[in-house]
């Protein structure tokens, strides 16, 4: 990390992306607990464009992508990413393109909230430029297609090197490196090969190896037998859901992309959950709907009056459980060396979560967004 | 009742590879059942093990023969040249679909209920292409190849097993948010042969999404089907929340030939301390067994067999370590015995 300097009169700036589907419920989530919690940091917001900007191949701006290079720091909301077809993923081309070579996962029980798995307490560390996801892919002949996975010794030596500073510098104990040496012995061995001579530099931290099938199985069979995970990219993003999934699911899970000079992009591990994303209540409306309206427009206005004003003018839906990128933005703030903030924060979504009277739907709550931030504000 | 035909109690061959570490514990341990049952059937037994540069020819020549093998599992030697014999196997014989059926055993508590799913997991292509090469150095490449054909005949197979089994729900698994191409054909397959099952539901997710629903919901599963290498950890994840690898059936099948081992991590040969202490689980060999049988056609076999596993389960009285029990290979197999009708 670097050393940021902040005073009363010179907040950090750091960019957010609000993202789509649920992003913007979330992100709302976290603008209101910093600025209820004084935290100095100025947002620089940056939205998805809906055109292809030619100098990133995506709908992601140049500007947007310059803003995080200036910052050095940032969150981000989720980007979806249509399936099957269209443009490059979102979240792609800002891993690529900011060169963010680490996504790290920490995923623990939460206090007071009980799943079927008590005492979870791992860290997922996941290559996050190449292997599966390169991009590479082609049409042999018709019906034959190719898929290219890219496992180079640079990208795993670093990210290798990123998981064993990270396991010492928080006083881990273990570092597991998960593979499929055994069917892909050429990438996911050169994988290996790479975090074995890492290993080779920190005696004090034991160092594993496992066949990430064997992974899946003993972790959902014993979670507390892994501490740090060191993964190439399609695994670790399999994985990491799999941990979220232990825990309570995708509501709770941050994360933080680390990238080359010192960049930090701190992320919710989940997408865009467009099954509960919030809509413009005018885009449920059918067209009949809308031209009975339209025809009667005076009746139905004296008839439903300010309800219908307040319910068109009511965008969100409201179900999102925003604690991920709350969580997220407290890593962040750790990146920043904020402590006290991290601290206060990190504090009060955990002690909201545990007390149990705001609770999202995701945990079996009934509280919105909104009265769960608000929840959280209020344990600051 | 089933009617057999003239002549179909004949005692059927059947080729036997006990394999490494564990493989020859518990397929002793079903050979031990069979005898007992007066099963129909006699074994050809092969030595072979994982670190031979292949299968011998002799050995596929059995199985085509039988037409229906049982083994234990061949260790595969990580990152070291040689070819996963198992893997080899299926691609020789052409078994195409790998099949896993995760449930829960009453009797057996694990940390959710409900479970019975079945992983439908293609077999040849996908990430065991095998087709891996160094570019320049500190580059490697590894081909994934999905090809309409393979992704067909696995859709199909997946769909047919659920009409034949009285299975609702049919869920494809998938990546094809970034392996738009690849996984894209996949699921193009998957939704052309859907439409042929008006009665059967089909849905779709993404692998991440999907172990993260296992792991919370399994009970919304039903028949699984993957691509290769998705297969393997959807299999692995749910047999650990079914109570481990250790009691999950399975086996391969193609349009000829079918190979009986344990569901999932068939490769998984054990260490050596479970070896030395002759304490594998039998269950799943076993059971997978009883899918030999029934595919055999020895339904009434099957059931006996299946019925004397899980008495021994639900008594809880002899269980093997990963069930959190202390007993042998042989005391459960003893128990096996026992328990037969
Ligand atoms: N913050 C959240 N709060 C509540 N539920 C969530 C949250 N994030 C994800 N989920 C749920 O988890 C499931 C998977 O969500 P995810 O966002 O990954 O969906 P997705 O379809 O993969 O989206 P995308 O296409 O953006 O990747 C959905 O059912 C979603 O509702
Ligand atoms: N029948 C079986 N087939 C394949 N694998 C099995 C079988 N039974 C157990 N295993 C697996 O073999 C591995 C070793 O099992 P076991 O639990 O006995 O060893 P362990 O965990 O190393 O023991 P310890 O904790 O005493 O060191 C585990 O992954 C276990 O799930
Ligand atoms: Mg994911
Ligand atoms: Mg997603």
């Amino acid at each position: 990390a670097r050393a940021f300097s902040s005073t009363a009169t010179d907040p950090i700036r750091a960019t957010l992306f609000p993202g789509d589907g649920i992003g913007p419920e979330i992100a709302e989530s976290v603008k209101q607990v910093f600025r209820e919690a004084e935290v100095p940091i100025e947002w620089e917001e940056h939205y998805v464009g809906d055109q292809i900007d030619p100098r990133t191949q995506s709908f992601l701006t140049w500007e947007s992508l310059e803003s995080v290079r200036q910052n050095k720091v940032g969150l981000k909301g989720p980007m979806a990413t249509p399936i099957g077809k269209g443009h490059r993923s979102l979240n792609l081309t800002l891993r690529k393109e900011l060169n963010l070579y680490a996504n790290v996962r920490p995923c623990y029980s939460l206090p007071g909230y009980k799943t079927r798995y008590d005492d979870v307490n791992l860290i997922t560390i996941r290559e996050n430029t190449e292997g599966e996801y390169s991009g590479l892919e082609h049409q042999v002949v018709r019906g034959v297609v190719e898929s290219l996975k890219i496992i180079t010794r640079q990208a795993s030596l670093r990210v290798a090197e990123y998981a064993f500073h990270y396991a010492k510098a928080h006083g881990r104990e273990r570092v597991s490196v998960i593979h499929k040496a055994n069917i892909m012995q050429k990438t996911d061995g050169l994988f290996l090969k790479c975090c074995r001579e890492v290993a080779e530099k920190y005696p004090e931290i034991k160092y594993e190896e496992a066949v990430i099938d064997n992974c899946c199985m003993m972790l959902v069979k014993n979670p507390a037998l892994f501490d740090v995970l060191v993964m190439p990219n399609l695994y670790g993003d399999i994985i990491s859901d799999l941990c979220a999934g232990l825990i309570g699911g995708l509501g709770l899970t941050p994360s933080l992309n680390i990238g080359e000079g010192g960049i930090a992009l701190a992320e919710a591990v989940h997408g865009s959950a467009p099954d509960i994303a919030g809509k413009d209540l005018t885009s449920k409306l059918t067209p009949v709907v809308l031209e009975t309206l339209a025809r009667e427009w005076d009746r139905t206005l004296t008839v439903m009056g300010a309800g219908l004003v307040f319910l068109l003018t009511r965008p969100m839906e409201n179900l999102a459980n925003p604690t991920a990128l709350l969580l997220s933005s407290v890593s962040m703030l750790r990146h920043l060396e904020l402590h006290d903030k991290a601290e206060q924060i990190q504090n009060a979504i955990l002690n909201t979560i545990a007390e149990g009277k705001y609770r999202t739907a995701d945990l079996g709550g009934k509280s919105s967004t909104t009265d769960f931030t608000k929840a959280i504000c209020d344990h600051l | 009742t089933y009617m057999p035909r003239p002549g179909d109690g004949a005692p059927r061959p059947v080729t036997l590879i006990p394999g490494d570490g564990i493989g020859p514990l518990v397929t002793n341990a079903v050979e031990q059942v069979m005898e007992a049952m007066h099963a129909p059937l006699y074994f050809e037994r092969y030595e072979i093990h994982g670190d031979m540069k292949r299968v011998p020819e002799e050995v596929l020549e059995s199985i085509r023969k039988n037409k229906v093998c049982l083994k234990g599992g061949l260790k595969t030697p990580v990152g070291g040249g040689v070819n996963s014999l198992n893997v080899q196997l299926r691609k020789e014989l052409d078994l195409y679909a790998s099949l896993v059926n995760c449930f829960n055993l009453p009797g057996l508590p694990t940390r959710h209920e409900n479970v019975d799913i079945v992983v439908i997991r293609e077999n040849t292509e996908g990430e065991y292409s095998g087709l891996e090469h160094e570019v320049v150095p500190g580059v490697v490449e590894s081909l994934k190849v999905i090809t309409k054909f393979c992704s067909e005949r696995i859709a199909k197979y997946a769909f047919e097993y659920a009409y034949l089994n009285n299975r609702k729900k049919v869920t494809a698994v998938h990546k094809a948010n970034i392996m738009k191409l690849a996984d894209g054909l996949f699921l193009e397959s998957c939704r052309e042969v859907a439409t042929k099952y008006p009665s059967i539901k089909y849905n779709e997710i993404i692998v991440d999404n999907c172990c993260m629903q296992l792991v919370s919901k399994p009970e919304q599963f039903d028949v699984m089907v993957t691509p290769n290498l998705y297969g393997n950890l959807v299999a692995n994840t749910a047999a650990g929340i079914a109570g481990g690898t250790g009691v999950m059936p399975g086996g391969n099948v193609g349009a000829d030939h079918a190979v009986f081992e344990q569901g999932a991590s068939a490769g998984n040969v054990g260490n050596e301390k479970l070896m030395e202490q002759k304490k594998a689980n039998p269950v799943a060999l076993l059971l997978s067994s009883a899918m030999m049988l029934r595919h055999l056609q020895f339904p009434s076999f099957a059931d006996r067999l299946e019925t004397a596993v899980k008495r021994v389960i639900l008594e809880g009285k002899y269980r093997t370590k990963d069930l959190g029990g202390t007993s042998s290979t042989q005391e459960v197999t003893d128990a096996v015995i026992a328990n037969l009708d």
